[in-house]
């Protein structure tokens, strides 16, 4: 017992000793600690939302109130903003189609991408499979600084004066590779361009280093049937990132070639101004093809991570184990594996062969099954659970409730023959912003109203965070829900304005009540936002384990650089022993071995007791060098 | 009884008997192939389609993939050198592995200057274009992995890599390995769908 309290000092006196080394640029700005960097790139994210979110009620006040006056939005939109000789302001069609393409950009990549996995990957993997830090503090570093400069250049397309890139998210050519298409496939596109390869550049990075970490860095007993599901998400999520990213960076670099360099990859034939380009024979279906094999993918690198929170929330604050601990596992594996071979169904009108699709059709459909897992394990862990409704577990139900209600027009639209007549029209907008927009946004909410204690030591406040909940989620449906009517009745995607058919005119009160409740949406993060960093600062001072939760991040209190001071817990059960029969507490963390709750041990728990010496006496391999 | 066994076992594979270094290559390396692999898919898709113009591959590929081979193979000779201890080696063979890589790379630039002189340029029909941006691209990771050897070089100057410290350039030789594999793969691959 001397010995170890010995090693244990020891350890203390030599990480005491690291921490003075820290200048304050290396501590926060240039740090390469993995709390550190999961903290920039949280509020990197929060940022981006706000503008991306900011640009939604603008276009939207322009879908909801065509006549509206917008002289009063000129200080901020200047050239973009034309007033009339009456004096009536109006937003700038190529402008409009410049919002949706950047807010779509900045959502995806910067907010769910970057803001989602970037933070809770970083925060939770060394935290939860009990690591001192990545497998590499630098190459995560780095990420983070590849992010934060296409971050910038980004930031600054929105600002050049032909205005940013137009071409919707995802950037099809001839659109997107011609100078001449839209104001905005000038500069702004080749900005775009830029900002995106050094996007999937930080992404790389980051997922090589998630891998690695939860590979090679897992602490003694952590063993591949005890890490917590958040881990498994967020693995999934980052071999998604790794298989898909180069393939959207090979799009972008012939895209690149083909603006720039007058090549003919994507660009067949085509007249500008009554004027032959001399492109021959390229083929613009071949990017889409490369783009939604990234593409597809892309929306699980977005939704798996928020699933793998609120499989981590719901088990907790329903003081229940997780339900189906392997079938959540098999049915993420299975959703990644899917995520591969379905990409042409966003391509089902490109005239592509009716065989083929009925193809992507059936694997598309085949989605649903695991998808119907995890939904079904979210509500029957719930089932008769003692649920403590705290603000990061209504967002997770929230989640749940999305997933389910968005999935559902997910079946409708994988139908080929259906997605002929919904094909781009506000039914898919509906779709996807609900399955994959406010889905993923509730997964991020939740944890960051759940682990905010372990990241800031500080309590949110729990009543602004129900009114921030209730208002988002009820507006959020108010703003998605009548979107599916207006698709089926045939609205187009992507229009400035529709006052032109008289066919449309019907549902123009709808289209200002959906404008109405988004800025409810918008405005309802407010108080989010101040909660955040009111708490930041003056927050309740907060407990080692406020959730009273079991994985390995709440039995540290404060980390500092290393997380754990002294040695690193080992693990001996699987993450979800919650209200376990007999047991005097309703929770049994992962680091209590099963020899000291012999009351609540199963019969199999029992003999498992022999094996925790063969953990204890594991000595990791000094030999293999860092 | 046999499921216990296997439990045991199963923890005692926790500890991971590979380097993070070398796991994190390999990663990078699967990242690269998937690049490659959208490249050369796309190169089908689209030459499937038609409207493509064949021209013939000049000599000096034919010599530059010969050239780099012969880089790999120096490079291996330097590990099993460092692995004997045989440090004048090491530095002669990584010395040699090193300028085939850059000769490589100048003869590849001597190739596209052919390509030009026989009409082929990157403007102009898909056929030509995916030529010289595969070559290109494979060019690029080729300079990352110059920088790659040029830091094991430099370490093995300083008598950093030796019988045991072996992981530096195991990590090179990995990379160069993969490299050059990449370049006969794409070498293959154009000539067979010219």
């Amino acid at each position: 017992m001397a010995a170890v309290t010995a090693h244990v000092a020891d350890v203390h006196a030599h990480e005491e000793h690291e921490h003075h080394e820290l200048s304050f640029v290396r501590k926060y700005i240039f740090s390469e600690d993995h709390k550190t960097i999961a903290k920039q790139y949280l509020i990197s994210g929060i940022i981006w939302a706000v503008i991306g979110g900011l640009m939604s009620v603008v276009f939207r006040l322009q879908l909801g109130f065509p006549n509206l006056d917008m002289a009063w939005l000129k200080p901020i939109l200047g050239q973009w903003v034309s007033i009339s000789a009456e004096g009536v302001g109006k937003l700038d069609p190529n402008f409009y189609l410049a919002l949706v393409t950047m807010h779509g950009t900045i959502m995806v990549f910067f907010v769910l991408t970057a803001g989602l996995s970037g933070t809770f990957s970083n925060f939770l993997i060394p935290l939860q499979i009990g690591a001192r830090d990545m497998a590499s503090g630098f190459i995560n570093m780095l990420s983070y600084w590849f992010f934060f400069l296409s971050s910038m250049v980004m930031f600054v397309s929105i600002f050049v004066e032909t205005g940013p890139a137009g071409g919707g998210w995802v950037v099809y050519p001839p659109l997107s590779a011609l100078a001449d298409a839209n104001p905005g496939s000038g500069i702004g596109m080749t900005l775009w361009l830029v900002a995106m390869a050094l996007f999937i550049v930080s992404s790389l990075l980051g997922g090589i280093n998630y891998v690695t970490t939860v590979i090679n860095l897992r602490t003694r007993g952590m063993s591949f049937d005890k890490l917590p599901l958040t881990i498994w998400a967020f693995t999934f999520t980052a071999i998604l990132g790794i298989l898909a990213f180069p393939v959207l960076f090979s799009a972008a670099l012939l895209l690149i070639f083909d603006r720039s360099f007058g090549t003919s990859f994507f660009l067949s034939e085509i007249y500008v101004n009554g004027q032959a380009l001399p492109n021959q024979g390229g083929s613009p279906i071949l990017f889409q093809h490369l783009f939604w094999f990234l593409g597809h993918p892309e929306v699980y690198i977005i939704i798996l991570p928020a699933l793998g929170i609120t499989s981590e929330v719901i088990a907790t604050n329903s003081r229940k184990p997780i339900f189906g601990y392997k079938a959540m596992i098999f049915s993420m594996a299975g959703i990644m594996f899917l995520a591969f071979i379905v990409w042409a169904h966003h391509m089902f009108v490109t005239g592509m062969n009716p065989f083929l699709g009925s193809v992507f059709m059936l694997l598309t459909l085949i989605i649903a099954v695991p998808s119907a897992v995890k939904a079904f394990n979210y509500i029957t862990t719930l089932w008769r659970g003692n649920i403590v409704f705290t603000p990061a577990m209504l967002f997770a139900i929230g989640l749940v409730s999305f997933f389910v209600s968005g999935g559902l027009t997910g079946i409708i639209l994988g139908n080929s023959a259906l997605d002929i007549q919904l094909h781009d029209t506000y039914f898919v907008v509906a779709h996807f912003h609900i399955v994959m927009g406010a889905a993923a946004i509730f997964g991020m909410l939740a944890g960051v109203y759940h682990w905010f204690p372990k990241m800031f030591g500080r309590m949110m406040n729990a009543k602004m965070g129900y009114a921030h909940f209730w208002l988002t989620f009820i507006s959020s449906y108010l703003v998605f829900f009548p979107m599916h009517y207006i698709g089926i009745a045939g609205f187009p995607r992507r229009y400035y304005q529709w006052s032109g058919f008289a066919t449309f005119d019907s549902y123009a009160d709808l289209n200002a009540f959906i404008t109405v409740a988004a800025i409810i949406s918008v405005a309802a993060q407010a108080i989010f936002i101040s909660n955040f960093v009111y708490s930041i600062f003056k927050g309740k001072k907060a407990p080692a384990n406020p959730w009273n939760s079991n994985t390995l991040e709440w039995t540290t209190d404060n980390p500092g650089h290393g997380n754990w001071p002294g040695e690193i817990p080992t693990v001996y059960r699987w993450p979800y022993d919650y209200s376990k029969p007999n047991s005097a507490v309703d929770f049994i963390p992962q680091n209590i071995p099963y020899s000291s709750t012999p009351e609540s041990n199963l019969p199999h728990e029992n003999e498992m007791i022999a094996d925790e010496k063969e953990i204890e006496k594991l000595e990791f391999d000094r030999s293999i060098p860092d | 009884m046999a499921q216990q066994i296997n439990i045991i076992q199963e923890k005692q594979d926790n500890i991971l008997r590979i380097n993070k270094w070398k796991f994190i290559t390999w990663l990078f390396i699967i990242s690269i192939v998937m690049l490659f692999a959208s490249q050369t898919s796309a190169y089908l898709v689209r030459r499937a389609e038609g409207n493509w113009v064949e021209f013939t591959v000049p000599i000096i590929f034919y010599y530059s993939t010969a050239v780099l081979v012969l880089s790999s193979v120096f490079l291996h000779l330097a590990y099993l050198a460092a692995k004997k201890d045989k440090l004048v080696q090491l530095k002669t063979f990584i010395s040699i592995a090193f300028a085939a890589g850059l000769t490589f790379l100048v003869m590849q630039y001597y190739g596209w200057q052919d390509l030009q002189t026989q009409g082929v340029f990157l403007k102009g029909n898909p056929s030509g274009s995916f030529f010289y941006v595969l070559t290109g691209l494979h060019g690029f990771h080729l300079v990352t992995g110059l920088f790659v050897i040029l830091f094991a070089f430099i370490a093995a100057f300083q008598t950093k890599i030796n019988a045991k410290e072996l992981n530096r350039l195991e990590v090179c030789n990995t990379y160069w390995h993969f490299l050059d594999l990449l370049w006969v793969y794409l070498f293959v691959f154009l000539l067979y769908f010219r």
